[in-house]
């Protein structure tokens, strides 16, 4: 039953195969058997669980149920969960049980799914590896001595491991595409705007995105029509149409423009993933679509841009964790000054505080021209890269991750190589374009992931393209042994 | 681009981090690095080139002046370190 | 040295919308603590700013009042700092794109115009409030004022007095009531300022080094803080000092200006783009439509009233100064139907001394227009003396009766009969032959005398002009 995809599960719910309340304890029972080896989850809430199965099966004798009723799945713990502990990673906001739902958490709960609990990820979503949990490291299901990439690892090893069909992820510069790349399951970060911010702790405020990660583009797609859509409380949020992205994914994907950048093949790119890559957009041509080689001259300077853009804005957003309203607050203040001191410099961890101190520094009087400016400037250039490369393709493609997953340990101690690992992702949330990545082979035992990116709004034809892949493929459909 | 202790000091108190002393060093080392990776930026001609704040290339959207929100203050103040009468509780400030 | 005092002023002036400017919580004042706090004004993580319409639509208004310009894209930024009553850590404000920029409005003190530039105008959020009073050595923090909408509004440094700043102060405060976008309510902090002020040699063209007295709420604040301040920077360069760039507060029980350190400590606010609120875009035809719904504003008043009134300038100043005084004249003029010169005398007059001691508001008069409208009239037509109707008008304040329903009751119609005025001159004559002699003889001071007995039989209701035409007759 675990290795179902959410499509094959909701069949099973409205066929009486199992129903909401079988299938919940099933995967509790998987969480608590697993669980405590992989730690995937902060919290578990079996009792909510249970209760909202419950719901789902009556809504589901009833007939009044969509595709997402009574299915299991988890939350990222940046999403504010009304009642339940939303901390973000942190120990800043280990004791705070948020008042309010993201709008993400409201439509997932409106279409009837079943929150199983939080899932763990990087402090504040900073990371690459998910070693900056204070609820300490995620493993990776494939090899327990690797990361599971980050921000979103938690997520990306629940999928993998079997413990939740499907789970939520946001990505800043690659957190949600290169944990599942780390993971092998099938993950997608939408255009800037589709999924509302609201509820969801905000990061880097013009970069953070929602999307769902799950085995397959389908599922994903099925996920994604729940999470998307205009929201009022976010100001960003986009009016347009819903569109229905698991329609019409069998469709031919004939006469397909793929773009393939040098600029994604070059130095210090794994070549057991060059390899892999290559063989997999060989099976797409084989379904129709053509290559054609483009570039994206600037391409090398998302990584400075982002670690402008990103801390500056992160160190304005966590100026709110101040030990006054809520959250971690320091023992004994002296004055205000060591309120603020010392409630946020235990309660944050050290790469958090590092990226703090980047953007104060790259905000700070003489230096705005300098950094930020400079670096909303080379995004522009990166953006118009992307611009200009789609008006000849129709989606580009690559590594998701110069590497697979690496080691504990491996990364941690230099902040460079641990940002290394994101160059090929954080290009696409400075433009604000949708991307993906997809399960494509294994090197060493450890999957391998491939990026797709769209121009803006084009989820449909990414996950069209992912969904054909797949059907022609069965890497998306292994799994570790655990 | 290096940074110095001095400088990191400054920085932590703007942004209100108590930084262990004996840690000041292995910041200003680990900053300056990532400085100085995005130094590389300085290397391109940006002078004709607009920022980039955000991007979605669109106006804001506003709302209706309408009261939407009722009193909640118990709910709020149930995660709140320290309260009294209503009030959140800081040490004292002086003007 | 002659020295000469450098002031601009930073005008904070609360928008009179009915919920917050990034949130849907009321901003009504004087609600219990933290109860119109919502998640956003408390920052909770995740939160997002939706900005007010009404607020962007104030700030418009008030630029076109100003003839400024209201900037067609403007940018919210965040100001980083920390501070208790600041709940995000940063407050989102306006910086180098404002919604309003260059206008100007002009000021008139002892009977000289002077135009005062206006460098911008811009929307931003405002703090909570800390609460010193003792909580076992800790400050209480309210919310509630967290995230109501300001507009900022700045101008050049242009005064050049205290008086001049004060003029300024109540210009606008009259502007932005006029325009009801803020209920200028001072008490309530509904409108205050920042003053920057300096001074420098007579003469000289480079500014001094200024210091901001902040937090100013009341115009006798602004004055009392600026002479001090101007006093206490010639002190110090007189002997040979340095003025020091900073904040400052002004003590009115001390009547003295002291340094606020605590402000000081950072003020690198590290200014960026809001990333969570895109550029507000203001169209053109939307600016047009709010033009067209412009009330008439006090400058526009002033020359109506002394074309359509002929009032003096002196007058129309005076009365066009808030809406509410200037509808309460008009209101009086066209009710009495009498000399608009009558009616604003006393409108500025016994009723302006009658609501000041009683700390009353023109709104809040006891006489209503209609009712002093029917004590002038009675003025006009000859039915009472001058004397006569402050009487009259101390009934109307002391009741709800009608100035003629007071004449009759208690009799004060004044006597124009001639016959009847004639008679009591006669008595008089009869009675005081000595006076009437001596009178007679030269000694002009004595009419008084008989004016005096006249009004005294008469209890003040004889005709002044009248008794006085018969009087002389009579006597010569």
């Amino acid at each position: 039953m675990h290795d179902k995809t959410i499509r094959e599960l909701s069949d099973g719910l409205k066929s009486k195969a199992f129903s909401s309340l079988e299938l919940t304890e099933s995967f509790l029972k998987r969480i608590e058997r697993l669980d405590p080896s992989i730690n995937a989850f902060i919290t578990v809430t079996p009792e909510r669980a249970l209760k909202a199965a419950k719901a789902a099966d009556v809504a589901l004798e009833k007939g009044a149920a969509g595709p997402l009723t009574g299915i299991p799945i988890a939350q990222k713990d940046i999403f504010c969960t009304e009642g339940v502990r939303s901390s973000c990673g942190s120990k800043m906001l280990d004791q705070f049980i948020s008042p309010y739902n993201a709008t993400v958490v409201d439509r997932l709960n409106a279409a009837g799914t079943v929150m199983l609990g939080k899932l763990n990820m990087d402090e504040f979503a900073m990371g690459s590896s998910n070693e900056t949990s204070f609820y300490g490291p995620v493993k990776n299901p494939w090899n327990l001595e690797t990361v599971p990439g980050g921000s979103s690892g938690g997520s990306a090893a629940a999928v993998a491991a079997r413990l939740v069909p499907g789970a939520t992820g946001t990505d800043t510069g690659g957190s949600i595409r290169q944990p599942a790349a780390f993971c092998g399951i099938t993950g997608i970060k939408p255009t800037y705007g589709l999924v509302s911010r609201w509820g969801m702790i905000a990061f880097a405020s013009s970069l953070d995105q929602a999307g769902p990660m799950a085995k397959t583009a389908e599922d994903c797609a099925l996920l994604l029509e729940a999470m998307a859509g205009f929201d009022p409380k976010d100001s960003t949020s986009l009016e347009r149409p819903k569109e229905t992205y698991s329609q019409g994914l069998d469709e031919s994907i004939e006469g397909l423009r793929i773009g393939l950048p040098q600029e994604f093949f070059g130095e210090g790119l794994d070549p057991d993933i060059h390899q892999a890559i290559q063989a997999a957009i060989g099976e797409i041509e084989k379904l129709g679509a053509t290559v054609k080689a483009i570039s994206l001259p600037h391409m090398h300077l998302s990584g400075p841009a982002y670690y402008v853009v990103a801390p500056a804005e992160c160190s304005s957003n966590l100026a709110r964790l101040d030990g006054v309203r809520y959250g971690y607050r320091a023992e004994n203040p002296k004055d205000l000054k060591d309120l603020y001191m010392r409630s946020r410099g235990e309660g944050f961890g050290a790469e958090v505080k590092r990226r703090i101190l980047i953007g104060t520094y790259a905000l700070s009087a003489g230096y705005y021209d300098a950094y930020y400016i400079k670096a909303q400037k080379i995004r522009r250039l990166i953006s118009d890269d992307f611009k200009k490369a789609f008006e000849e393709v129709d989606v580009i493609m690559g590594p998701t991750s110069p590497s697979v997953a690496f080691q504990f340990g491996e990364k941690s101690q230099d902040p460079i190589a641990m940002y290394l690992s994101d160059i090929y992702t954080i290009a696409v949330n400075l433009a604000g374009l949708p991307g993906m990545s997809v399960p494509v082979g294994f090197s060493k035992g450890l999957p391998i992931g491939m990026q797709i990116i769209g121009n803006y709004f084009s989820e449909q034809r990414l996950l069209h393209v992912a969904h054909r892949y797949q059907g022609v493929t069965d890497w998306h459909q292994q799994s570790p042994t655990l | 681009m290096s940074l110095t202790s001095d400088e990191v000091n400054r920085i932590a108190f703007l942004a209100r981090l108590a930084i262990d002393p004996d840690k000041i060093d292995a910041y200003a080392k680990d900053l300056s690095g990532i400085m100085n990776f995005i130094d590389e930026m300085s290397a391109v001609d940006t002078e004709a080139v607009p920022p980039m704040a955000h991007p979605l290339d669109q106006a804001q959207r506003l709302r209706p002046d309408v009261v939407t929100e009722e009193n909640q203050r118990e709910t709020f103040q149930k995660i709140a370190p320290k309260v009294e009468a209503g009030l959140y509780l800081v040490p004292k400030v002086l003007e | 040295m002659q020295w000469e005092t450098v002031i601009g002023l930073e005008i904070h002036a609360q928008l009179a919308t009915k919920s917050k400017i990034f949130s849907g919580a009321a901003t009504l004042y004087g609600a219990e603590p933290n109860t119109q706090a919502c998640a956003i004004d408390l920052g909770l993580p995740g939160v997002l700013p939706v900005l007010n319409q009404e607020a962007v639509k104030m700030a418009v208004k008030f630029g076109l009042a100003i003839g400024a310009t209201v900037s067609p894209r403007s940018v919210f930024a965040r100001k980083n700092y920390f501070y208790p009553d600041l709940p995000k850590g940063y407050q989102i404000s306006q910086f180098d794109l404002p919604v309003v920029s260059t206008g100007e409005t002009t000021i008139v003190v002892d009977g000289e115009v002077k135009v005062i530039g206006i460098t911008r105008a811009h929307l931003e959020e405002d703090a909570g409030k800390s609460l010193h009073e003792d909580f076992e050595g800790h400050t209480g923090i309210d919310l509630n004022r967290a995230g109501t909408p300001l507009l900022e509004i700045v101008s050049e440094p242009d005064m050049r007095s205290a008086k001049e700043a004060v003029a300024y102060m109540k210009k606008v405060h009259a502007l932005v009531r006029y325009l009801e976008i803020c209920d200028g309510n001072m008490q309530e902090g509904s409108f205050r300022c920042d003053a920057n002020v300096s001074i420098r040699p007579k003469g000289q063209e480079k500014f001094g080094t200024r210091a901001e007295i902040k937090n100013l709420n009341s115009f006798r604040f602004v004055e009392k803080a600026i002479n001090y301040e101007v006093l206490r920077q010639i002190e110090i360069l007189e002997n040979g000092g340095t003025i020091v760039q900073e904040t400052r507060l002004y003590d009115a029980n001390k009547d003295e200006t002291r340094s606020m350190r605590s402000k000081e400590e950072a003020n690198d606010y590290r200014y960026f783009p809001d990333p969570d609120l895109l550029p507000l875009e203001i169209a053109a035809d939307f600016i047009e439509s709010i033009r067209t719904q412009l009330p008439e504003l006090p400058d526009q008043k002033k020359l109506r009233f002394k074309a359509q009134y002929g009032l003096t300038d002196y007058d129309a100043e005076v009365l066009t100064a808030t809406r509410e005084l200037a509808s309460y004249f008009e209101q009086v003029a066209l009710l009495s139907g009498s000399d608009p010169k009558l009616c604003a005398n006393w409108v500025m007059g016994d009723l302006a001394a009658a609501l000041n001691k009683a700390s009353l508001e023109i709104e809040e008069s006891p006489v209503d227009p209609q009712r002093l409208a029917g004590l002038i009239q009675r003025i006009a037509d000859d039915t009472i003396s001058g004397k006569i109707a402050k009487q009259v008008f101390e009934g109307l304040w002391a009741s709800l009766e009608s100035a003629d329903a007071i004449i009759y009751r208690e009799g004060l119609r004044q006597i124009t009969d001639t016959g009847a005025i004639e008679a009591i001159i006669d008595a008089i004559i009869a009675e005081n032959p000595a006076q009437v002699e001596g009178y007679r003889s030269g000694k002009d001071k004595l009419f008084g005398f008989f004016v005096g007995q006249a009004m005294k039989a008469t209890e003040g209701k004889a005709n002044p002009a009248q008794l006085n035409e018969l009087l002389k007759k009579k006597l010569s």
